[in-house]
């Protein structure tokens, strides 16, 4: 089954990611499917060239993160995180098929960023994701 | 599972390359990179084990220009060969669009083709997919080694052994040389677009 992205549908995602992401300071937003396509993103840190990269490696993280928790006897676990010294990479399932990936500074507490992408996803999943 | 944007007008394709342990799948992107690094605007992204080896993927994304007034992003990924890591082989084919079958053409490696045959198979049936309805094509690579005086199977014997039932195209191939490695990803390409229109239509 092919996933079919009207000009409507991306507008709706995009503001919700500006909105809630981007103007709170979170440098870059994407959303992609597990199968590691990108959807749409938006990106104030620069990484641009290297968003379908990005995609590919968190859509291979999280699969292999899906089968470590089948291990633990978890189904699955539906956000990760990893820090850096500088900049940190929040991952957060969104429905069945799709992943947000978050990007962001050290300057963004940890808590704040959590709060805004459970909005983020809960808006999301309203448009049945 | 190709992702259209409409607005962008824009098809997102994945083709995975998949055989054997050794046998030139990464070779096979190395060199698409390598011909073609004009037009593409990020670096490969492999993930290997200390020894070189494939441990998760290659990933390579390749702009293929335009058709139907759409921009063909080709996502091509490899698998690892080596048995022990057939839970990633399986992680890989999610979403699969297309695939390139890389066989070994040396003769010793007969037995190792038609295991990993039957290991695509099986795996693309955890995905409800099924290889005689998915667009593939036939690679039998390392051509180039009959110069070596190093025992090959035959056209004939791989036809027989891997393709004798699927019948998708099929090319003889050197990964080290770049024989058929073009066509090869161009005719996976087509295929695929075609199998994504009809199913549109």
């Amino acid at each position: 089954m092919n996933i079919i992205l009207k000009d409507d549908e991306l507008g709706k995602i995009e503001k919700i990611l500006s909105d809630n992401l981007i103007n709170s300071g979170i440098k870059t937003a994407i959303l992609i499917d597990t199968a590691g396509n990108v959807i749409t993103y938006i990106d104030n840190g620069g990484y641009r060239k290297d968003i379908f990269p990005l995609a590919a490696l968190v859509a291979g993280n999280f699969g292999a993160m899906k089968s470590i928790a089948s291990i633990l006897g978890e189904s699955e676990f539906s956000l990760l995180f990893h820090k850096g010294k500088e900049k940190n990479i929040y991952l957060t399932r969104v429905g069945d098929a799709f992943i947000l990936i978050s990007v962001f500074d050290d300057d963004i507490l940890l808590g704040f960023v959590r709060l805004k992408i459970d909005e983020v996803t809960a808006q999301l999943n309203k448009l049945r994701m | 599972m190709a992702l259209i944007n409409m607005r962008d007008k824009e098809i997102q394709v994945k083709i995975v390359y998949y055989g054997p342990a050794m046998g030139g799948k990464t070779t096979n992107l190395q060199y698409i990179y390598d011909k073609y690094q004009s037009r593409i605007k990020t670096e490969m992204v492999s993930i290997k084990t200390h020894g070189d080896r494939t441990l998760f993927f290659d990933f390579l994304p390749f702009d293929m220009g335009k058709i139907h007034d759409f921009n063909m992003r080709i996502q091509l990924y490899t698998v690892p060969g080596q048995i022990k890591y057939n839970s990633t082989r399986r992680l890989v084919l999610q979403g699969v669009d297309g695939m390139v079958f890389v066989a070994d053409s040396q003769a010793e490696q007969r037995y190792k083709n038609v295991e990993s045959l039957n290991n695509l198979k099986e795996n693309l049936n955890v995905y409800n997919k099924d290889i005689f309805n998915v667009p593939i094509v036939m690679q039998y690579n390392k051509r180039d080694l009959a110069h070596d005086s190093t025992p090959l199977l035959s056209i004939g014997d791989l036809e027989n052994d891997l393709n004798l039932h699927i019948k998708a195209p099929t090319f003889a191939a050197s990964g080290i040389t770049g024989m058929n490695i073009i066509p090869t990803l161009r005719r996976i390409t087509i295929d695929t677009i075609a199998f994504i229109e009809k199913e549109l239509q």
